[in-house]
Parts: structure tokens; C-alpha cells; sequence
């Protein structure tokens, strides 16, 4: 039997009161220490910065060049996510396709995968002796790693499922009826899919794009272990942050550590409006 | 322990053998580049041996306070131009590594095998065209392995250690320029004892034959 019971208003406030005040202890300590973990290291770092070489160490060739190839790569890699995974997601939300619950999965695994397992297996299918990468260099003399398509390659082998789940999280929850009412008056799949679909999961979509965009920026394990790391080229601001602290230039980490920072929270609080509606 | 890469399987073979020679001696290795490592012990890890690639990264462990500027020299270590099995990219000597059509992989100029090569190279008057500058003389050594890089500037004992997988290209200027691979105990060891035990092993003769075997020349 159940038995169901719903506090009076009064009760309720009461309850409510109470809760405000004694805040149990044994959520206080881990959430304090859960709070530190999260933000102690970004305080680290901010007080570790150099700021009266700061200009100086910015304005470097090698700040400069990362800074911009890793703006660029992540921009083109979110464009390819949202090309690629925005159909995807539709593939997977509104056909009946065989194996998809399996397909759909398979799709999530770059979620879990550690990134420098996806760059090995970049590597050993589209490298110049890999699986595809070798038909690809006999056949017409292209040769990907080390290449800044690589590092696109990379980022978007990890990016593309955080697009994908979030459309797909999108499309499901939509409301289909306005796509059925747009097919029975004579409105083709294609026509369907872009002034009805679309427009109904746009913060989804829009949410998914930032999602992927700051997984790209921050791209490291796949991109080194496929698109190897040189200045201009393949080296992004995550391993040209490796590198400088494989080097011992602590100071030059610490700005880039704090460039990301910066770039991230301003896009994620510009965005934020949005995001939270669409939450 | 801290090691340089490039000292992987001569230590781990060498741990090997100390860890059946005292059983309540636990040798727990890690490799990576030598500057990367020595920023490891600055940062404060817990280790009490550091072996490293060359001096000038053992200096900066000095000049940081984690060393008491007692350090021996166990090894040395010389360069050679490897290339995959087969050599695809019909290299034939340093001069081919400034080909820009040529994939080639060299280490970051801040680590040992990095500010090798460049001593290498300007002996050569050679200006290479790399297509990546790797963190570790391994990871250039897996490149050509793989087949992904056409050479790569890596230790003979790194190439030695690949086998059939990489051949290797007698380079004259290479035996000008010798790394000299320092061992030392950390001022904060928390194990001195054993510490001690461990460099002894390596100035030894049970390590002087390990390594000898790996390639390394006598310091």
C-alpha cells in the first residue's frame, strides 16, 4: 500500500525555515573541500602569474602562434561538429535505423575514451602507414599527421559526441507534432528539417556548439599523439603549455593556463543567457 | 626513481635485477624527458634518484636546491639519424633532414636529445625543416617505428632498442657530440638508504654491463 502525504502550506514554510539554518555539517566539509579542489588551482595560478613580464611573454612568437592556431582550429572543428553531427543526431532521434541504440553508443565512446587513445587509433587508421591513411598516401600523396587538418581531425574526434548527444537530447524532447503537421501540408523531409526541426532544437544545437567548442580548445592527448606538435602548424595552446613546462619555462605554462581561462569563462558567461534557458 | 627516456629499458632491466638481488627493495621507475623531470623534483615530487640526459638539466636540479651538487656521470650517449625499416624517405645523411618534403621528427630543443641535435646539426651546418619537435627522444623513436616520420635525430641506444623496425644512417659529426647522463640523490629522498643502493648498482658493474649492452658508451 501507499501511502502519500503532503505537508500544509504552513508545514511546508516551516520545513523550508528550518533547512536555511542548520545546514547539515556533513554536506558543509565535503563540499567544501569538493569547492577547493575545483577552484584552489585556478587561484594557484592566478597568484603564480608573471605580470610584470606578462606583456612581454604574450606578445611571444610562440604565445602568439598557439593563441591563434588553437582560435582557428577549435572555430573549424566546431563548424565540422555542427556539419556532421547535427544530421547524426537527427539519424539517431527520428529514423528507425537497424542497430542504432548500438550506433548511438558507439558514437558516445570519444565521451570516455581517453584522447590519446583516440590519437593512436587516428594514427594507425589515417596515418601515412595506417589503414586508410596509406591509400590515401598512395593513391593521392596526402599525408595527414602533422598537418593542421590533423589537429581539426583530432579535436573533432573528441568534440563531435558532446554536439551529438545534446541534439540528439534536443530532438528527442521536441515536440514532433509541428513536423507531422508540416509533412501532411505537403512540406518535404529536407523543408521539414530545416524550417521546423531546426529552428525548434536551435538552443540545443547552440548548446552542443559551445559544448564541442570548449572541448576542442582544450584538446591535448589526440592532437599530440596524431597531429605531433610544431609551432604554427600542429601546436595548439595545451601542448605548447606541455611543452614549456617540459622545458621548464613555468612562466610561459602559467600565461597560457591563464589565456584559456580567460577565453573560456568570457565565451561560457557571453553565452550564458542562453545556456541556462536552454538548461 | 626519475629517468630520462631514453634510459627505459637499460633501468627497468636494471630494477629488475635489484628488486631479485634485495627483496625488501622496491624500484619504481619513471621515465620522461629530462627537463620535464627535473621541473618534476623542483615541484616537489617524492623521489630519491634522478638520472638525466645530460648536465645542463642536472645543473638546473642543482641550481633549484634539489641536488647538493654531487653528481656522477654513468654513461654517454651519442646521436644517430634513424629511419623507418626500408628507409621510404631515401635519406642518405643530415643534409636530407632540411627537405621540406621529407616528414621529420626531432626533440624539443629544451630537452637532452633536442639540445643534442642542434649542437648536431650546427656542426653539420645543417638547417633541418622538422614537421613536429617531439617531448621525448621515445616518442620520436615510435614516430619512424611507425612509419609516420622519414628520420628522426634519436639516440643510438634508442634506435638499437627498436630492433628491425629502424635502421640507422652513420652520421661522421655524431661522435662529436656526446651527451653525458649524470645520476644524483635528491636532497629530499624520503629513501637514501636505498637510494644509495640504486646508484651504486647503475656506477657498478651490474649496471655498467646493462648499459654497455643498450649501447651506451663508458663515461
Amino acid at each position: 500500500m501507499r501511502v502519500s502525504w503532503s505537508p500544509d502550506r504552513q508545514v511546508n514554510r516551516r520545513l523550508a525555515g528550518r533547512a536555511d539554518a542548520r545546514v547539515p555539517i556533513g554536506l558543509v566539509i565535503p563540499s567544501v573541500v569538493g569547492l577547493g579542489l575545483l577552484l584552489l588551482p585556478l587561484a594557484g595560478l592566478v597568484a603564480r602569474v608573471p605580470w610584470s613580464r606578462l606583456g612581454q611573454i604574450l606578445s611571444s612568437p610562440a604565445v602568439l602562434s598557439a593563441l591563434r592556431l588553437s582560435l582557428m582550429t577549435a572555430a573549424i572543428t566546431t563548424a565540422v561538429c555542427v556539419i556532421c553531427g547535427v544530421p547524426l543526431a537527427w539519424l539517431l532521434a527520428r529514423t528507425e535505423l537497424p542497430g542504432r541504440s548500438l550506433l548511438r553508443g558507439l558514437v558516445t565512446v570519444p565521451l570516455v575514451l581517453p584522447p590519446v587513445i583516440g590519437g593512436v587509433a587516428l594514427l594507425v587508421t589515417f596515418g601515412r602507414r595506417g589503414l586508410l591513411g596509406e591509400w590515401l598516401y598512395d593513391t593521392f600523396g596526402i599525408s595527414l599527421p602533422f598537418t593542421t587538418t590533423a589537429v581539426v581531425m583530432a579535436q573533432s574526434f573528441v568534440a563531435m559526441p558532446f554536439l551529438v548527444v545534446a541534439v540528439e537530447g534536443a530532438l528527442r524532447t521536441a515536440d514532433r507534432r509541428f513536423e507531422d503537421v508540416a509533412a501532411t501540408l505537403g512540406a518535404s523531409g529536407w523543408t521539414t528539417f530545416r524550417r521546423v526541426t531546426l529552428p525548434a532544437v536551435a538552443p540545443g544545437v547552440l548548446a552542443g556548439a559551445v559544448l564541442s567548442w570548449a572541448r576542442a580548445l582544450g584538446e591535448f592527448g589526440a592532437t599530440i599523439t596524431f597531429a605531433g606538435t610544431f609551432p604554427g602548424t600542429t601546436r595548439t595552446m595545451p601542448p605548447a603549455a606541455y611543452a614549456a613546462i617540459n622545458s621548464g619555462d613555468v612562466q610561459t605554462a602559467i600565461v597560457l593556463s591563464l589565456l584559456m581561462i580567460l577565453i573560456s569563462v568570457t565565451v561560457l558567461v557571453a553565452l550564458r543567457d542562453r545556456w541556462v534557458r536552454t538548461g | 626513481m626519475l629517468a630520462a627516456a631514453s634510459l627505459t629499458e637499460s633501468f627497468e632491466k636494471l630494477g629488475e635485477q635489484l628488486t631479485a638481488e634485495y627483496p625488501g627493495l622496491e624500484v619504481v621507475l619513471s621515465f620522461g624527458p629530462s627537463s620535464g623531470l627535473v621541473e618534476q623534483v623542483l615541484a616537489g615530487a617524492p623521489a630519491d634518484v634522478l638520472a638525466t640526459a645530460d648536465t645542463r638539466t642536472m645543473d638546473n636540479a642543482v641550481a633549484g636546491g634539489a641536488v647538493e651538487g654531487e653528481w656522477e656521470v654513468f654513461a654517454r650517449n651519442t646521436l644517430t639519424l634513424a629511419v623507418p625499416a626500408g628507409n621510404p624517405g631515401e635519406v642518405t645523411g643530415l643534409a636530407d633532414l632540411a627537405k621540406p618534403e621529407l616528414r621529420v621528427a626531432i626533440c624539443e630543443p629544451e630537452v637532452p636529445c633536442g639540445a643534442a641535435s642542434e649542437r648536431l646539426l650546427t656542426a653539420a651546418g645543417v638547417t633541418a625543416a622538422p614537421d613536429t619537435l617531439t617531448t621525448d627522444v621515445k616518442e620520436a623513436t615510435s614516430l619512424v617505428s611507425l612509419g609516420e616520420a622519414d628520420a628522426a635525430l634519436i639516440y643510438r641506444t634508442d634506435a638499437a632498442a627498436e630492433g628491425d623496425a629502424v635502421e640507422t644512417i652513420e652520421v661522421p659529426e655524431a661522435e662529436e657530440v656526446v651527451n653525458d647522463y649524470p645520476v644524483a640523490i635528491l636532497v629530499h629522498a624520503p629513501n637514501p638508504d636505498g637510494a644509495r643502493v640504486v646508484v651504486d648498482a647503475i656506477t657498478g658493474e651490474s649496471g655498467q654491463a646493462i648499459l654497455a649492452d643498450a649501447g651506451f658508451l663508458e663515461p
